[in-house]
């Protein structure tokens, strides 16, 4: 007993740690965040339930864009609108995450998808891929990317003033860089070039005509949908 | 510390919304069969998203970000440390963008 709670702590632990080099990203962009949030007239308290509640970067990037300052003109339906379609990404993360969860734990599990972010995902996949990652691992990157989320939204919202751009210090690479290490670190051979492909090619064309982040779910729709092509036209071949 | 009922509403349905997509695939996961096409596009999944995530930020990037690409991706080979790729990659950038202006 002591022994399971001893490695879920480790487990925990070791999905922070795995996350740090994506919080510091996600720290820049919640000092910007917080900083438009005040600029766009949320109140304090309003920036802190969005940042708690949502917990959705790009989706709260949006929600700015339509905010108003007299909540008569709020809306909401466009707003509520916004998120789901933004996040519609989490569809493909969340999926991948199954193998995690026993099937009698699927309704804590439904409940503890509230901190899966593209940072933790990502580090959790990996670990899987080598044959680790658990539930904990997962709360451990998530629990830390939500308190460098809340902790810099609230900072940025302190200082109000504008703040200069994180490209300015090229902290916007930080999150491309580390994803760029996790997919050269899923390398498994051949097979894995034409998904690939296809996923870049699909996701650099749909980036160039639509705005927001539709290219990770465009990309990651046809990358793996033509990897699960190949693999079972492959074995088709040799039985 | 103050907010409207229509800023509530609004946060509260982002927030529902949210999560109801988060849950949604993790649920929707367990009713896909456990082999066959369904497992095999669902072991696909993380790479291609990774590669969709990744490619469009190098294709429209300037010549700044072709060179921390570069660099990230050497480091990474050689060293396998994620917090060093990830560090060369942000320096990279920085030195970079301000050698080319």
């Amino acid at each position: 007993m002591s022994h399971a709670v001893d490695s879920h702590k480790t487990q925990f632990l070791a999905g922070a740690r795995a996350c740090v080099p994506v919080a510091i990203s996600v720290a820049a962009y919640g000092l910007v965040w917080g900083v438009l949030a005040r600029g766009t007239g949320l109140s304090l308290l309003e920036a802190i339930m969005m940042s708690g509640l949502v917990f959705a970067g790009a989706a709260q990037f949006v929600a700015l864009d339509l905010w108003t300052a007299s909540p008569a003109s709020l809306p909401i339906g466009a707003l509520v609108l916004a998120a789901l379609i933004v996040n519609l990404r989490y569809l493909l993360l969340t999926a991948t995450l199954r193998p995690l969860y026993r099937r009698d734990q699927l309704g804590r599990g439904a409940l503890s998808m509230y901190l899966v972010t593209d940072e933790n995902w990502a580090m959790t996949v990996a670990a899987m891929a080598r044959g680790g990652g658990s539930v904990a691992f997962l709360m451990g990157g998530g629990v830390l990317a939500w308190v460098s989320w809340m902790s810099t939204n609230l900072i940025g919202y302190g200082l109000g003033s504008t703040i200069d751009d994180p490209s300015r210090w090229g902290l916007d690479f930080a999150f491309t860089a580390t994803f760029l290490a996790l997919l050269l670190g899923m390398w498994r051979g051949k097979g894995d070039i034409l998904p690939w492909l296809v996923a870049a090619l699909a996701a650099i064309a749909t980036a160039q005509h639509v705005e927001g982040n539709w290219h990770i779910l465009v990309g990651g729709l046809a990358g793996s949908l033509a990897g699960a092509v190949l693999e079972v036209r492959k074995h088709a071949h040799v039985s | 510390m103050h907010t409207s009922p229509e800023a509530l509403m609004a946060i509260i349905g982002m927030a529902l919304a949210t999560i109801a997509i988060k849950a949604g695939g993790l649920l929707l996961a367990d009713r896909l069969p456990r082999y066959g096409f369904a497992a095999a596009w669902l072991r696909h999944i993380p790479g291609a998203v990774l590669a969709a995530l990744v490619a469009p930020a190098l294709v429209t990037g300037s010549m700044a970000e072709v060179f921390a690409a570069a660099a990230t991706g050497l480091v990474f080979v050689l060293s396998r440390n994620l917090f060093a790729s990830m560090a060369t990659g942000v320096l990279t950038v920085y030195l970079m963008r301000i050698w080319l202006g």
